[in-house]
């Protein structure tokens, strides 16, 4: 199989283990990824909170250089890019005067037709929990994570088409054919305060306290996410009497597959997470 | 003369607020709400009543995080969430005193990095929303163990035709 890619600024800066975990999975299931052409950001929080033409343009122009493209179908690892490209799809795809005027913006044809997917829906989808499960060399067995959706990968719905936006399963049964216990919880889908983190940060480790408090209640020893705002913001503003470590979805997947990169990816978190592993005899 | 619910509704484009009939499910299931001067189904019905000053003045327009929990459970499709954007977009167009003057620097910040390099530099980002914020010294011990770690790269590849971004940005200004 063969996608663009779009790896959008996070995944090039603070974010950049879930970059080499989300290409270093892909390669070895067989997904062969391009990176999208001379690609620009993607406007996330800032752009759609302050200008609305301006936050459906940005998104706009990496979409139109996606249908460009020799690959029409593009992964989106970002929670707050994928939501952004879906959102602009979903207001130029029900609005042609707008659609026109944008076209106007970006100086280029839009189209509408490239498919925006995220490595989460490509991985239990197409390859397939019993594909995932089969690659499985080292089973994460004694790790017990919540899986934490955040807001961007679902809502709102409508635009995002993703999966259950109130109860998603896809983490969960990612997580469950890796050999790891997953924990059920209550707080799969609420938000982490995103872009507050760096202009009120007290709020965001408000937010940040009370879901690790309740993934500890949930008898869990990690929280898994598939969002850079969301892990830059469990990482590292939970205090400390309840913190937990973080991963990304593809860390893990990479460490279960056998894959080298994992150890040099936890040194990069910001709670250190090589005495849980250690003491469970994963790293 | 339109009024502030029209004017509202109108940049909307989607369903007229005034079918909000106050379940307070938005509320309910706002995570921002404790911390928000006015909670959101009550912004509805203060722009209803043309309370256009105590809206646009006031610090729950720029805590609302756009985690989009509202317009998602919402039973008449009150998009609240885009109404949010609207009020926020509507205070800067008017010159208002935005009460959250750091939420509104680190937008800006965001948007000047996008505008010179076509992506986010985090450093450099951060640096520009110190100076705006006035907030020189949080995240000092944070910032240095990323960079320490190599996670802040100071210098990241810009988009290439930088011209079409800059052309974005200058054609949405006014829009």
């Amino acid at each position: 199989m063969k996608v663009s890619y779009y790896p959008g600024c996070s995944l090039h800066g603070t974010a950049k283990e879930y970059d080499q975990s989300v290409k270093a999975v892909s390669k070895a299931l067989g997904i062969e990824l391009s990176e999208v052409e001379d690609w620009s950001c993607c406007g996330a929080t800032s752009a759609h909170s302050t200008n609305f033409k301006l936050s459906v343009a940005l998104p706009a122009r990496n979409l139109a250089a996606v249908e460009a493209g020799p690959q029409k179908e593009v992964m989106v690892p970002c929670a707050a890019c994928f939501n952004r490209f879906k959102s602009t799809q979903y207001y130029l795809g029900h609005n042609e005067a707008l659609k026109r005027e944008i076209e106007g913006v970006i100086g280029r044809p839009y189209r509408g037709d490239a498919e925006v997917l995220h490595p989460l829906g490509i991985f239990h989808d197409r390859v397939g929990l019993e594909g995932l499960a089969s690659r499985v060399v080292k089973k994460l067995t004694g790790l017990k994570p919540v899986s934490y959706y955040g807001c961007l990968l679902l809502r709102p719905p409508e635009a995002c088409r993703f999966e259950d936006y109130e109860n998603p399963y896809m983490l969960d049964g990612i997580l469950t054919a890796l050999g790891a216990e997953v924990k059920m919880w209550s707080y799969k889908t609420d938000c982490c305060g995103g872009s507050l983190t760096i202009s009120r940060t007290d709020i965001v480790g408000r937010l940040v306290d009370k879901l690790m408090t309740m993934a500890r209640e949930a008898g869990a020893n990690c929280v898994v996410t598939a969002c850079p705002v969301c892990m830059a913001n469990l990482d590292t503003r939970a205090g400390e009497n309840v913190r937990l470590p973080v991963f990304y979805f593809t860390e893990l997947m990479a460490l279960a597959f056998g894959l080298a990169g994992p150890a040099d990816w936890f040194k990069l978190h910001n709670t250190d997470p090589t005495p849980l592993m250690g003491g469970l005899g994963l790293v | 003369m339109k009024t502030f619910l029209e004017e509202v509704n109108e940049r909307i484009g989607g369903v007229p607020i005034q079918r909000c009939y106050h379940c307070r499910k938005c509320t309910a299931g706002c995570p921002l709400a404790f911390a928000m001067e006015y909670n959101p189904n009550r912004v509805i019905k203060m722009i209803q009543m043309g309370m256009k000053d105590e809206v646009l003045n006031s610090s729950t327009i720029w805590l609302c995080a756009s985690c989009e929990t509202c317009i998602t459970r919402c039973p008449n499709e009150v998009d609240i969430a885009r109404m949010m954007d609207v009020l926020r977009e509507m205070a800067i167009r008017e010159g208002r005193t935005v009460k959250e003057k750091n939420i509104l620097a680190f937008h800006q910040a965001f948007l000047n990095s996008i505008r010179s390099r076509g992506r986010i530099n985090e450093p450099f980002m951060m640096v520009d929303y110190k100076l705006k914020s006035g907030d020189l010294f949080s995240d000092m011990g944070l910032g240095i163990n990323m960079f320490m770690k190599g996670k802040l790269a100071l210098i990241s590849p810009k988009t290439r035709d930088l011209g079409a971004v800059k052309t974005i940005f200058e054609k949405t200004r006014n829009l």
